[in-house]
């Protein structure tokens, strides 16, 4: 540090500017990259990933997007997302509407995936969870109106497991029945095959992903029922029976006393 | 503004001599296109997938070592075949140097390259010069923000990937990452892309310094000074360690080992070579 002044303030001066330069560059770059990265965690409910996919964030920590499950797609039902596509630029997914998946007993994707983004622990494809087929269009559904289209129904791979059709009553008629096709969660592997054959001009039934389709509890939500199932009897021991409302006429009393009449305790009701 | 460099060279030894390393460099990239385009194009299926991965032959797997570190970063337990694929890619790179990467193999090397060439004959100065280490700054915030946002942040935006991609899959948006690049290299910073921002030519610049090839300078007594070689690198502060350096060899992960510098030099001063032939002291030509 023997050099003149004049140049060390120069050189200093350089040198922060040079600091703050590289700052702002990495700053607008970060952000820029956190905006991006966040924004690709929200793809739209249309564009499903491929069986196997991890979850959505998961998936995007794995995914190197080298297209080849798409290679190996016998049907080209996959695609790799452009940039503004929806999906992170470059990640698989397929539009059911469009062309489903097929449901390949091998699932060639799966086996050509080469870090795991799809989970090579599925070998079964019927265990694939690509997404839930919603009816969402119940207003415009054929089955709602009471006719019998059935089309989705007949189409599932698996057929009267992934899709039943439930009777019920057919409220406006009075006396018909109406059959609705009912989506069994546990069955449905999101294929997509029940969108793509709705008959109608925008699909009744749509496949969500999971998380999506299926809606969330609280986790500290416990279902009494369940929970005393489990335990094989009620979790809350001898409990304090309080009386009964309603014992007001002579034969019963609200503390006690004397059985309730043959009308199960309650008063006769005489118009 | 440097001369351009090239007609002394031509002169000396001829335009095929002159141009030799170029041709092969063009050559190659042409080719690893040709090996992924063969199969979407012609159904050859030598190559399947991206640079990003793939899988060669049926048998060879092969992932982008930058990838991987980001999914690795981001907390996902890779698979063995990615893992496998990005050491057989890190190990070959550490042998022929890491930016062989950039020269060799990139599609975005022919854009810039056209780009610095356009520059060059339309006479334009430097225009905004950033730090050759924003590259590496670029390169730690794409690993940060990999790490803290638990995605492979960097392929979000990667222009060399997004590029490959399109050319692969033909996807339509990547061609305008290609036109900016380009329109940026020719009229707002001289070889700004691939010599200052890009973090994957960083990462590969950091692999560059422990590989094995590198362009040593034997003849450097024959030296005259003309400058041509510092006017064809894309790197150009790595020369002179090897010209006036206490070894007559281009150490640092910066170089390409693009061979520019062999292709120019009329008084062939430098050749290519392994990192233990030269030795200390001067090399007698």
């Amino acid at each position: 540090m023997t050099r003149q002044t004049e140049k060390d303030a120069t050189s200093r001066r350089d040198m922060l500017a040079g600091a703050v330069r590289t700052v702002c560059g990495v700053g607008f770059f970060g952000l820029g990259l956190g905006m991006l990265s966040r924004q690709a965690q929200t793809h739209p409910a249309t564009t499903l990933r491929p069986p196997g996919a991890l979850a959505e964030q998961d998936f995007l920590s794995a995914c190197s997007r080298c297209g080849l499950c798409v290679r190996d797609c016998p049907y080209k039902t996959l695609h790799l997302a452009d940039v503004g596509q929806g999906p992170a630029p470059g990640t698989p997914y397929f539009i059911a509407r469009q062309v489903p998946c097929e449901m390949c007993p091998d699932i060639p994707c799966v086996v050509a995936c080469p870090t795991g983004a799809l989970d090579k622990s599925l070998t079964d494809i019927t265990k694939s969870k690509m997404g839930i087929a919603v009816l969402v269009g119940q207003e415009t559904c054929l089955n709602f109106q009471g006719l019998r289209c059935d089309v989705c129904y007949r189409d599932c791979p698996l057929l009267d497991q992934a899709i039943t059709l439930e009777r019920h009553h057919n409220e406006r008629t009075g006396k018909h029945a109406v059959f609705i096709p009912t989506v069994h969660s546990d069955k449905c592997t999101g294929c997509g095959k029940c969108e793509k054959s709705c008959v109608l001009e925008e699909a009744a039934i749509k496949v969500l992903p999971p998380e999506l389709a299926l809606g969330r509890m609280g986790s500290h939500y416990r279902l009494g029922w369940e929970e005393k199932r489990k335990e094989g009897e009620s979790l809350i021991k001898d409990i304090i029976d309080l009386p009964d409302r309603g014992y007001r006429d002579g034969t019963a009393t609200p503390y006690g006393g004397a059985a309730p009449n043959a009308s199960g305790g309650f008063k006769e009701f005489k118009p | 503004m440097s001369r351009r460099p090239g007609p002394a060279a031509v002169q000396a030894k001829g335009w095929l001599a002159a141009h030799k390393w170029l041709l092969l460099r063009r050559a190659s990239q042409t080719l690893f296109l040709a090996l992924f385009l063969a199969g979407p194009l012609a159904g050859i299926w030598l190559v399947k997938g991206t640079l990003a991965s793939s899988l060669t032959l049926g048998v060879l797997p092969l992932t982008d070592p930058l990838i991987a570190l980001q999914s690795l970063l981001a907390r996902h337990p890779l698979h063995v075949t990615a893992l496998i694929g990005a050491v057989i890619v890190l190990v070959g790179y550490m042998l022929v140097g890491g930016r062989v990467y950039c020269s060799w193999v990139c599609p975005l090397n022919v854009v810039t390259d056209t780009a610095h060439w356009l520059r060059q004959r339309l006479g334009l100065r430097d225009g905004v010069v950033s730090s050759r280490n924003m590259r590496r700054w670029a390169l730690f915030g794409a690993l940060a923000a990999s790490a803290l946002s638990g995605t492979i942040a960097w392929e979000l935006v990667n222009p060399v990937t997004l590029t490959h991609r399109a050319l692969v899959f033909g996807a339509g948006a990547g061609w305008a990452v290609v036109a900016v690049i380009f329109v940026f290299d020719l009229a707002i910073s001289r070889r700004g892309w691939c010599s200052h921002l890009c973090p994957v030519g960083a990462f590969y610049g950091l692999v560059g310094k422990v590989s094995v090839i590198r362009v040593a300078a034997p003849r450097r007594a024959a030296c005259d000074h003309c400058m041509d070689c510092y006017a064809v690198c894309p790197e150009a502060h790595v020369i002179t360690p090897a010209l006036k350096g206490p070894r007559p060899i281009i150490l640092a992960g910066d170089c390409t080992n693009c061979g520019r510098c062999i292709d120019v030099c009329p008084q062939n001063v430098f050749a290519f070579a392994t990192k233990g032939s030269q030795q200390q002291g001067e090399f007698v030509p």
